[in-house]
C-alpha cells in the first residue's frame, strides 16, 4: 500500500521521498500558513483594509489561505490525492456545489435584512 | 452453484458489477460520504451565522475584543490562544495520518504510540475549549444591556475597557434574588447581576474620564465607536436598561445575543464531534493494543476512523477563520 502513495505536493514542484516525509512537509507548510494567518489578524495592516469585490482585502486572504489549508488536508492527510478521480469528483464537487449555493442565498438574504435595519424605518437602537 | 452470483456476463465493464471502480472499500466509502454530508450540517450553521452577521454588520463584536485570554498569563493577547489550539489540532491531525501510515506498514509498535499521541491531542484541544467557553461565559469587564439589546461598554480616555466593579457605587438595594423556595415553586430566577444599572449610572457619573463604547463599528478606523463625555451619559441615561455580566444564551457583554448563541452552537457542536473523535480514537487505540487489526490483516480501521478525525480538523478551520479572523 505504502508504494502507491502520490508523493509530489504543489504540482510536482516538491517530491518527497517517502509518506512519512511528505507527512511532515505538509504539516511545516500549513503551520506556515497559519502563522500567515494569526500574524495579519493579529497587526491587521493598514494598507489590506481596502474593499475588492464587496469584501476587506484581508479578509479574502484569510479565506483564500483558509480554503488552501482545507485542500491539503483533504488531499494529504485524508489521502484524496490517492483516490481515483471518480470518488474525488463524488465527494468534492457535491459539496463545493452546495455550499457555494447555500453561502450565497443566505448571505444575500442576510446583507437585504441588514440594509433594511441600516436604510428602512426599523429602529433597533433605543 | 457457485457461478450464480459472481457471473454476471459484464465482467469487462467498469460499472458490470464484481469490481470495486472507486478502488475503496464500502467502510470508506460510506464514511466519505458521512463526511461530505457532515460538512453540508456544517456549512448549514457556518452560513447562518455568516447571515447574522451580515444582519447586524454594524453591531458585530470584533473577534479581537473578546478572545484575548491565555492560560495562566493577565494581559490582552487577542488570537495566541486560538493558534495554539489549531496547532494542537494540525498536529494531532498529523500524529493520527502518521498511525495510518504505519498501519499499512503493519507496524503494531508505531500504530500503537501514533494512536496515543492523537487521543492526548484530543483532550488537550477538548481541556482548551472548555477554558474558552468557561472565560467567554464569566466576561471580564461587564457591560450595560440597552432597551433595543445593543451594548454599551465603557472605557477610560485612552480607550482601555473598564470594569463595572472599578467604577460601580453601592447603593442600597431592596431587590433579591427570586428563589422558588420563597414563592411560587415553579418559578424562579438566575443569580443577579453584582450591581444595578443605577449604581452603574451613579459610578459612570462620579468618574469624569469614563467614556461609552458603542457596538458600532466605525468604518474609518475599524474598531468600534467611543462617544464624547455628554453623549456617553446621555447614551447610558436614555438607552441603558440593565446590567450584563459574562454571557449567556439570552444576552452577552461582548454584542448581540446571537455571537453568543453561535458561539455556543458552533463551537460546541464541532467540540462534540472531537470528544467522539476521542471516543473512537480511544477504541481503535486499544484495538490495535489487543491485536484485532493484526489479526484480521489489516489496518483499514485506523483509516476510517482518521478519515473522520481529519474531517473534525478540517472543521476547525473554517470555525477558526470565521470566527477569529475574518
Amino acid at each position: 500500500m505504502a508504494d502507491t502513495h502520490k508523493l509530489e505536493i504543489f504540482r510536482g514542484l516538491v517530491k518527497f521521498k517517502s509518506n512519512t516525509q511528505k507527512i511532515w512537509g505538509v504539516l511545516i507548510f500549513l503551520s506556515i500558513v497559519t502563522a500567515i494567518e494569526v500574524i495579519l489578524g493579529i497587526y491587521k495592516p493598514e494598507m489590506l483594509n481596502g474593499h475588492f469585490i464587496g469584501m476587506k482585502i484581508l479578509n479574502w486572504i484569510f479565506i483564500i489561505l483558509t480554503i488552501v489549508k482545507a485542500y491539503y488536508i483533504t488531499w494529504d492527510f485524508m489521502h484524496m490525492r490517492d483516490e481515483t478521480a471518480s470518488l474525488r469528483r463524488m465527494v468534492v464537487w457535491t459539496g463545493v456545489f452546495l455550499i457555494c449555493y447555500l453561502i450565497f442565498i443566505l448571505l444575500q438574504e442576510g446583507g437585504y435584512v441588514g440594509s433594511v435595519f441600516t436604510n428602512g424605518f426599523v429602529k433597533n437602537d433605543f | 452453484m457457485n457461478t450464480t452470483v459472481v457471473d454476471t456476463g459484464t465482467d469487462e465493464k467498469t460499472w458490470g458489477g464484481g469490481k470495486k471502480p472507486l478502488n475503496a472499500s464500502y467502510g470508506k466509502l460510506m464514511m466519505w460520504f458521512f463526511i461530505t454530508s457532515d460538512a453540508l450540517t456544517f456549512t448549514g450553521f457556518l452560513a447562518s451565522y455568516g447571515f447574522s452577521r451580515f444582519k447586524f454588520a454594524e453591531i458585530w463584536p470584533i473577534a479581537d475584543d473578546v478572545f484575548t485570554h491565555v492560560p495562566f498569563i493577565h494581559g490582552n493577547y487577542p488570537m495566541i490562544f486560538v493558534a495554539f489550539m489549531t496547532f494542537i489540532l494540525i498536529m494531532s491531525s498529523v500524529t493520527m495520518v502518521l498511525a495510518v501510515d504505519a498501519g499499512h506498514k503493519m507496524d503494531k509498535a508505531k500504530t500503537t504510540i501514533y494512536m496515543f499521541l492523537t487521543v492526548i491531542g484530543g483532550f488537550i484541544f477538548l481541556s482548551s475549549q472548555a477554558y474558552e467557553w468557561t472565560t467567554f461565559i464569566k466576561g471580564e469587564y461587564g457591560a450595560v444591556g440597552t432597551h433595543g439589546g445593543n451594548i454599551i461598554q465603557f472605557v477610560d480616555t485612552d480607550g482601555n475597557r473598564v470594569a463595572l466593579k472599578d467604577f460601580a457605587i453601592g447603593q442600597p438595594v431592596d431587590r433579591t434574588q427570586h428563589l422558588n423556595k420563597n414563592g411560587l415553586w415553579f418559578s424562579s430566577e438566575s443569580s443577579l447581576p453584582s450591581y444595578t444599572i443605577d449604581e452603574v449610572v451613579a459610578g459612570f457619573e462620579a468618574n469624569p474620564n469614563l467614556l461609552v463604547k458603542t457596538t458600532y463599528v466605525d468604518n474609518a478606523t475599524g474598531h468600534k465607536t467611543i462617544l464624547s463625555r455628554n453623549e456617553s451619559i446621555k447614551e447610558l441615561k436614555t438607552k441603558g436598561k440593565n446590567v450584563v455580566e459574562g454571557a449567556n444564551l439570552v444576552q452577552n457583554e461582548y454584542g448581540p445575543p446571537l455571537f453568543a448563541n453561535y458561539f455556543f452552537f458552533i463551537t460546541g457542536f464541532h467540540g462534540f464531534h472531537v470528544s467522539i473523535g476521542v471516543l473512537l480514537n480511544i477504541i481503535i487505540f486499544f484495538n490495535v493494543i489487543l491485536g484485532t487489526y493484526e489479526r484480521r490483516g489489516s489496518y483499514e480501521m485506523v483509516e476510517k476512523v482518521g478519515l473522520y478525525w481529519h474531517f473534525v480538523d478540517l472543521v476547525w478551520v473554517f470555525v477558526f477563520t470565521f470566527f477569529y479572523l475574518v
